[in-house]
């Protein structure tokens, strides 16, 4: 691992233009097939996607870009088009969907962006962006470079299948997120240089272990408050820190509510929405918790030890209170890192994650027709995504045991860092009793690297943090 | 495990016998399934103790290694197991072919033929289709068959050979009783495929083929759907629940016990008689630890002691090693008398002979003490899942298991062929396996709660699916597409109470009427549940007006699933031979040497 040491004076941004000088070095030196950029949440990986696009488009090499994604892409489009309209006017980028995608309203008829589904159709764009699955279909074209955003997300087998396409590539991703899944249930690859169930980073670092390997020192989306514990969590030999200090990010309570902020039912009165009475969190505990998670960056709603299905009646309700209350009082963000801006917290800056998609179904069904524009989903599907304040439902709540499903270490990652001021965990009590009595049991493989973090000790370390921050019903 | 398989178990529970999960049988079971009860010697690596196998309760054979040590003893014994195996495999091969029906796609982008039987009855439309199977199935897939670690790549032949004018018509269906067994049966196919007839340490005949085998069967098992080798404690599970742990479901015994319990007891009571491994012995591949103390050790010492005699006593009289030409495996089919002095050296004394005899005997009663009572068991399971009747998408299913027999059948005989499976895939190889058995999981799951109403109730809770009746059919409905041109698209109003977790826009099928998809349109809360309202398309032939019956009708109760089969298909992968820098590159070409045997480990 190549790490750029801190001296004593250096700024977070200072650190940041560093690193990524080294890596366009690197990548410009053409001394290796493949450089590898691990991120931590936030570190400005698509800054860096963008940049060395931009750098490519500008020397006038054409460039392949992989995402995993169509969200993904189409917001790599985005940010390309916003960047190459200043820097290269000349330049196009080129959009390949699958045939009868509808361009999003944010890129469609943007004048340096051209969409289609065969490449013949696009004219011949500096810069090409598609999901991997859309870059298998690519025939008798090859490109000298090739930019793999998400990488880590990113199944080794899809790689197999697009890798004929470029020489030499660049692959960006968060190596603390969740690892690619397959339907299939089978031990016949383990151990496998190219085990097609592990990650294209994986499999390419294996295969070639004398790949530069950097990393992006930098979060600019955690707060202060989140560094310590999703580093010692999630990056425990390589750490990462916030581009924010101490107190830059508030997060105020107005009292009131803009008209129109959210749905109804968000008056004070009625904060248990319109569920029945059976468990409502009271109002207290909900307040609480957000008063303390404004204060510290961290808040645990802790409910009643009970052993519950996965959609927990009482669990689903506090968490779609939590995120009622937050709306309701007027929360308001502010950054003094971005120059002291501030908004309100409306519905579309919250999310609120779960670990299945049975349980982002009952806590929207909860929601009814408040908080409309809320983001409700999955820790699969939050990838990527950043919010001011992030509202959780823990993996483990309420459950008689633990599996590698939901022990496992990047679908607490992902849930505990896309917030930008706070995160609320919703859990049962008796998640440390439950982590006592299942130790991570999982065979060991021969041949296969033991991956890092452990599920279970990033578990115990979050909860240890959150217990700090707990609010008991 | 699902909501409804919990409650399930909770209905067991209380009522005390076992409660059924399905109502169709979702495998398929041959007329004379090969039962194959294994057994290995507890303390060295899958070192087989014995087998019974046959395709009838009442002869089955009895194979048994009297010292699981002796190496020669153990190929001898894969040999005799080889022999049975190969015998049932070509009595399947014998029972007739049918003509295979042309690829649905005649040519593919390469310009060979695509394999028809590897798109497990998905549409073939797809840009590179099932390319990146296909890729290899032709000559030069065979060709990459002696490439590394692509020998012989079960999916590759299976395409190669697909395209056959003929399918056999039966296919053999091994039934082993537990996961261990199909465990057994990967492991020791292993260790006898590369095993080389000739030379220093050769085997018999039928040693490398078991293992081809019984490799290509734990190899069918991996693909969801497959009945090929068949764990019965799956097969059970799979269609009753009882109301005890997964790992109890494990012991055969326990399981049959839940379902078919004696008279007058209830499933537990008979579980706990079952759990008693004096009464019910494990059902294997691994045996009782207090038998192998107390009963098998002994028993093999005795037999070790009588052969040291044995053997001392023709070094007396300068005869050769009696048991050297023939090792001495135990097979029920001849009984040990006849054996006798023949078996000898002519005027051998009588004492010794009979002490071998009386140890043989020995072995082999308590070992048929110990697989005995499974091998019944075996066959009672057969009998109760009999008497479901198939699911309806068993046949097709199954076709697959003929056409996947039928072409390695084909690939062993082979001028080419007949190379051993590789020991581990290649990138290429492993990709393309793993794209295969995610499309079949898909396609098998999306079969099971189509062809039965107990399984579609799983989808329903978790909101994936509904039942519901029709309250509203609009079915002359007619629009224009996106190109202009009008197309009939009936509307039809579904009521449900059920809890549909779909978003507008989702794709549904109905069992009743396979082919024909509804989009939903609107989802709006009605007096007595919800309304659903689907825009039809498909399934209604080429009229304008589509004929009576081809769209649900008023008041029809119909139920509608979002699990489909997945109909997208992987893009083409590279050729082996092109295997990118990213994944090692191109692997080297395989050399057969007399090294293939060893395992890295031994």
């Amino acid at each position: 691992m190549l790490t750029v040491r801190p001296g004593p004076r250096d700024s977070p941004a200072a650190l940041a233009a560093r690193v990524t000088d080294a890596i366009l070095a690197d990548l410009r030196s053409r001394r290796h097939r493949g450089v590898v950029v691990d991120s931590p949440p936030g570190a400005g990986k698509s800054t860096l996607v963008v940049r060395a696009a931009t750098e490519f488009a500008l020397a006038d090499e054409p460039l392949m870009i992989v995402a995993q994604t169509n969200e993904q892409v189409d917001d790599l489009v985005e940010r390309l088009a916003a960047d190459l309209a200043d820097k290269a006017p000349e330049a196009r980028v080129g959009r390949l969907g699958r045939a009868g995608y509808v361009p999003p309203p944010r890129i469609d008829g943007l004048p340096n962006v051209a969409v289609g589904s065969d490449l013949r159709t696009l004219g011949d764009p500096h810069l090409v962006v598609a999901t991997a699955a859309k870059w298998a279909y690519v025939k008798d074209r090859a490109w000298r470079w090739a930019i793999v955003d998400e990488a880590y997300q990113m199944r080794s087998d899809a790689l197999l299948a697009i890798a004929r396409l470029f020489e030499q590539a660049l692959f960006v991703g968060d190596p603390g997120q969740l690892d690619p899944f397959s339907t299939v249930d089978n031990d016949r690859w383990r151990g496998l240089t190219w085990d097609p169930m592990q990650s294209a980073v994986a499999v390419l670092l294996r295969s070639n272990p004398d790949l530069p390997v950097h990393r992006l020192p930098v979060s600019w989306r955690l707060p202060r408050s989140a560094e310590r514990v999703v580093a010692d969590a999630f990056y425990p030999f390589t750490g990462f820190q916030t581009g924010n200090g101490p107190g830059d990010r508030l997060l105020t309570f107005t009292g009131t509510s803009r008209p129109g902020a959210a749905g109804p039912g968000t008056a004070r009165a009625r904060p248990g929405g319109s569920g029945g009475t059976l468990g409502r969190a009271p109002a207290g505990a909900v307040d609480d918790v957000l008063d303390m998670a404004a204060a510290t960056g961290w808040g645990l709603l802790e409910l009643p030890a009970r052993h519950t299905l996965r959609t927990d009646a009482e669990a689903v309700r506090a968490v779609a209170d939590v995120a009622r209350r937050l709306v309701a009082r007027g929360a308001v963000a502010r950054s003094l890192d971005r120059g002291g801006e501030e908004h309100p917290v409306t519905a579309s800056r919250i999310a609120i994650g779960t670990a299945h998609r049975d349980q982002a179904a009952a806590v929207r069904a909860a929601l009814g027709d408040d908080l409309p524009g809320v983001v409700v989903d999955t820790a699969n599907r939050l990838q990527g995504r950043e919010y001011d304040v992030t509202v959780v439902l823990h993996p483990l709540s309420g459950r008689r045991d633990a599996t590698a499903f939901h022990l496992e270490a990047g679908r607490l990652c992902v849930l505990a860092s896309r917030h930008r001021q706070a995160c609320v965990v919703v859990a049962r009590a008796g998640i440390r009793d439950l982590l006592d009595t299942h130790p991570s049991g999982e065979p060991v493989h021969l041949h296969e690297p033991v991956r890092f973090p452990d599920g279970w000790a990033a578990n115990q370390t979050v909860l240890a943090h959150l217990e700090r921050h707990a609010v008991r019903l | 495990m699902s909501v409804i398989g919990a409650y399930a178990r909770a209905l067991a529970v209380r009522t005390g016998f076992a409660q059924p999960v399905a109502s169709v049988r979702h495998i398929h079971l041959a007329e004379a399934p090969l039962v194959l009860v294994p057994l290995r010697m507890a303390g060295e690596a899958n070192a087989p103790l014995a087998a019974m196998a046959g395709t009838d309760e009442l002869s089955g054979t009895l194979l048994v290694v009297p010292q699981p040590r002796d190496r020669d003893l153990r190929f001898a014994f894969a040999g005799l197991l080889g022999d049975l195996l190969l015998g049932y495999v070509e009595r399947c091969a014998a029972a007739g072919s049918e003509p295979v029906k042309p690829p649905r796609t005649p040519r593919q982008p390469a310009g060979r033929p695509l394999p028809d039987s590897l798109l497990s009855g998905s549409p073939s439309s797809s840009p590179g289709g099932a390319g990146g199977a296909a890729v290899a199935a032709g000559p030069e897939g065979t060709a990459g068959a002696a490439d590394g670690d692509l020998r012989a790549d079960e999916d590759a032949l299976a395409a190669a050979e697909a395209t056959g004018p003929e399918r056999f018509l039966d296919a053999p269906q091994v039934l082993v009783p537990n996961r261990a067994g199909v465990e057994f049966a990967r492991l020791f196919g292993r260790s006898t495929r590369f095993r080389s007839t000739l030379g220093e340490y050769a085997v018999p005949a039928g040693v490398p083929l078991l293992g081809r085998w019984l490799t290509f069967l734990a190899q069918r098992a991996e693909h969801p759907g497959s009945s090929a080798l068949v764990a019965m404690t799956e097969a059970l599970t799979l269609h009753w629940a009882t109301g005890q742990s997964a790992l109890e479901d494990a012991n055969l015994a326990a399981l049959m016990a839940w379902i078919d319990p004696p008279d007058g007891l209830s499933g537990p009571e008979a579980a706990r008689l079952a759990e008693d491994p004096r009464t019910w012995p494990p059902a294997g591949p691994t045996t009782d630890p207090q038998f192998d103390n107390r009963v098998l050790a002994p028993a093999i010492a005795a037999y070790d002691e009588a052969i040291a005699l044995l053997r001392e006593q023709a070094g007396l009289a300068g005869a050769p090693d009696p048991l050297l030409a023939d090792p001495d495996v135990i097979d029920s089919r001849f009984r040990a008398a006849d054996l006798g002095a023949a078996r000898v050296w002519p005027g051998a004394p009588d004492a010794p002979v009979q002490s071998w005899l009386r140890a043989r005997d020995e072995v082999e009663r308590a070992v048929r003490g110990q697989i005995e009572p499974t091998w019944r068991l075996m066959w009672r399971a057969v009998r109760r899942l009999r008497e479901l009747p198939d699911a309806a998408s068993v046949p097709r299913r199954w076709e697959q298991d003929r056409t996947r027999f039928t072409s390695y059948y084909a690939y062993l005989r082979d001028e080419d062929g007949g190379l051993p499976q590789a020991r581990r895939d290649g990138a290429v190889a492993a990709a393309r396996r793993l794209a295969v058995l995610e499309r079949e999981l898909a396609a098998y799951e999306a079969d099971q709660a189509f062809d039965d109403p107990l399984v579609l109730a799983n989808q329903r809770v978790t909101g994936d699916a509904f039942v519901g009746t029709v309250v509203a059919a609009e079915r002359d409905r007619r629009i224009a597409n996106e190109r202009g041109t009008l197309v009939t698209r009936p509307l039809v109003e579904v009521v449900t109470v059920d809890p549909v977790r779909l978003p507008i826009g989702t794709k549904v099928c109905s069992p009743a009427r396979v082919g024909q998809t509804g989009v939903i349109m609107s989802l709006e809360p009605a007096a007595d549940g919800l309304l659903v309202s689907l825009e039809l398309s498909g399934g209604m032939g080429r009229a304008k007006v589509p004929p009576p019956g081809s769209v649900p009708d008023m008041d029809e109760v119909i139920s509608y699933t979002s699990v489909l089969p997945d109909g997208a298909f992987s893009a083409a992968l590279p050729a082996p031979e092109d295997t990118p820098w990213t994944h090692g590159g191109p692997p080297t070409p395989y050399e057969p040497t007399d090294g293939d045997a060893e395992e890295t480990w031994a």
